[in-house]
């Protein structure tokens, strides 16, 4: 099994309080469709709105995200898969893709 | 094992790395799991066959010797570096049997077709699919395949080696996909096939026309995809396109190497046999499911090529396949060269109007053949000044010196 880093976009600032209710249903239900397609989360976690953010870039400290996009991080989670077809499969499943996106980056090592 | 001599080795290597390359880096890959080193091995193995095949003579079958000659290799590479191996992501193997190798004899397991779903996998870049399939199922050289595609060796080596890092970090399985994401991914492959004959079809800048060796690399790359998958009808249709669309290549040019037009071509020189064997594909392709798009443009290239006059030619009949082709693949070349058979099979003033509106469309901004079309049904029109001046666009536009003096060729033809 390899380990990869999901990282979940949302539409800029991502707060909770602007997810749709149904998405908020299913992203509690998501553990259980990556152990039924056989993968496993091995810990995962929802960020506050990225207003909540503070950066540092040197020794420079500023509001916000580190890169001011449309679309900002919302959350992440460890996933064990067999490949990357496999973390695919999981992936497509997730529902943040509905809104933002998802990035799917192997852990090192 | 037979003596054929120095010369006679040299062609049998030669022989052996066009038709096993792919077979032998497949079937080492599935032992080193590290695309690199099996490349380096297999790459061994053939320097070896140089060699070897002289002193001992050519085995009775290249193909086994050289994946057990390359194996070797890979096993002694292995052992010797097992403590640093250990520490590498090796490639996802999903169903592997087990490490070691067995007894290859005459039964080498085909593993192309993995090889082939690797290197034109969507989590790559569209360019470093193409660089890859070049490289590692045909076996072309870096700096030969950074020639074709106008970028420095340097570049192209860079390209390669990033593909192949996020291969094996990323763990892109050597796997041909499940059933159900066949399709998708199958539509990968083919698209880096056809993308490899179009580029050597029509080179996009440069002197010559065509490049001869891309066309041939693809067209034999995409009979070995039609042999290991005879039910895919999309890889039918697309060895029918390409095939068909390659028998007129020795009179796409006159003697000066200027472009000549479908309807100034001379049909008694074209490819009779390879017509033939594109139009008998098309035909069986066709009776399976709803035609996609590689099969909609061959059926549309073959009835070109079977019309013995350019008057002959099946307008009506080529228009409804470009509107089969329109549903299946929505995209504003599509409609550009649907505008060209509506000239034929209606009128060109309504060809124009298709034409015209196809202008507002920013994907077609720099593309030269949209003024072209459009100079030439100006010109049918008789509205010789607004055909000069497209003419005159699709000069800017165009980089290909054969297509350059065509279109300059139809300007002074004007003036």
């Amino acid at each position: 099994m390899t380990q990869y880093a999901i990282l979940l976009y949302a539409p800029a600032p991502a707060d909770v309080a602007d997810m749709p209710a149904e998405e908020i249903e299913a992203h509690g239900r998501h553990a259980d469709v990556v152990e039924e397609l056989g993968g496993h989360i091995v810990s995962g976690h929802a960020l506050q709105a990225s207003t909540t953010a503070t950066s540092v870039r040197g020794d420079t400290v500023t509001d916000g995200p580190f890169i001011e996009a449309k679309e900002v991080i919302a959350g992440f989670y460890i996933l064990e898969a067999r490949d990357l077809d496999h973390a695919l499969e999981i992936t497509k499943r997730n529902p943040a893709t509905w809104r933002g996106g998802v990035e799917i980056r192997p852990l090192l090592g | 094992m037979t003596d054929a001599g120095t010369a006679g080795v040299h062609q049998a290597v030669a022989d052996a790395y066009r038709d096993h390359w792919a077979l032998v880096l497949a079937a080492t890959a599935r032992l080193t799991r590290d695309l690199d080193l099996a490349e380096e091995c297999v790459q061994e193995a053939y320097t070896q066959a140089l060699a070897g095949w002289d002193s001992d003579g050519i085995p009775h079958n290249p193909a086994a010797w050289l994946v057990t000659t390359a194996r070797r290799r890979a096993v002694d590479a292995i052992r010797r570096q097992q403590v640093l191996r250990a520490k590498l992501p090796l490639l996802a193997m999903p169903d592997q049997t087990d490490g070691g190798v067995e007894d290859l004899d005459d039964d080498i397991p085909d593993d192309r077709l993995r090889l082939v779903f690797t290197c034109c996998h969507p989590a790559l870049a569209p360019d470093a699919r193409v660089a890859l399939t070049l490289r590692l199922v045909c076996g072309i050289g870096t700096g030969d395949i950074a020639r074709a595609f106008l970028v420095s060796e340097a570049t192209m080596a860079a390209r390669l080696t990033r593909a192949k890092k996020k291969i094996a970090a990323a763990r892109i399985p050597f796997r041909v996909p499940a059933a159900k994401d066949l399709s998708e991914r199958l539509d990968a492959v083919l698209s880096v096939v056809h993308l490899l004959f179009t580029t050597g079809h029509t080179a996009p800048s440069g002197d010559q026309l065509l490049r001869a060796d891309l066309v041939e690399r693809a067209v034999h790359l995409c009979r070995t995809l039609h042999a290991l998958m005879p039910d895919e009808p999309e890889v039918t249709g697309l060895l029918a396109l390409m095939l068909v669309t390659d028998a007129r290549r020795a009179t796409r040019t006159d003697a000066q190497g200027r472009l000549l037009r479908l309807a100034e071509q001379d049909r008694t020189r074209w490819d009779q046999a390879a017509i033939a064997e594109g139009r008998d594909l098309v035909l069986r392709s066709m009776r399976v499911g709803r035609p996609g798009r590689y099969r909609l443009q061959a059926a549309i290239a073959a009835l070109h090529a079977e019309a013995p006059r350019y008057d002959d030619t099946d307008w009506p009949q080529i228009l409804t396949l470009y509107d089969a082709l329109r549903r299946v693949w929505p995209s504003p070349v599509v409609e550009l060269n649907r505008a060209v058979a509506v000239s034929m099979a209606t009128d060109p003033g309504t060809a124009l109007l298709e034409v015209t509106a196809l202008e507002r469309d920013p994907r077609l901004a720099r593309y030269h053949y949209l003024p072209a079309i459009k100079a030439d049904l100006l010109y049918r029109l008789g509205r010789f000044d607004e055909a000069a001046a497209a003419y005159r666009a699709a000069l800017e536009l165009t980089d290909n010196a054969a297509e350059r003096d065509y279109l300059a060729g139809r300007l002074a033809d004007l003036s």
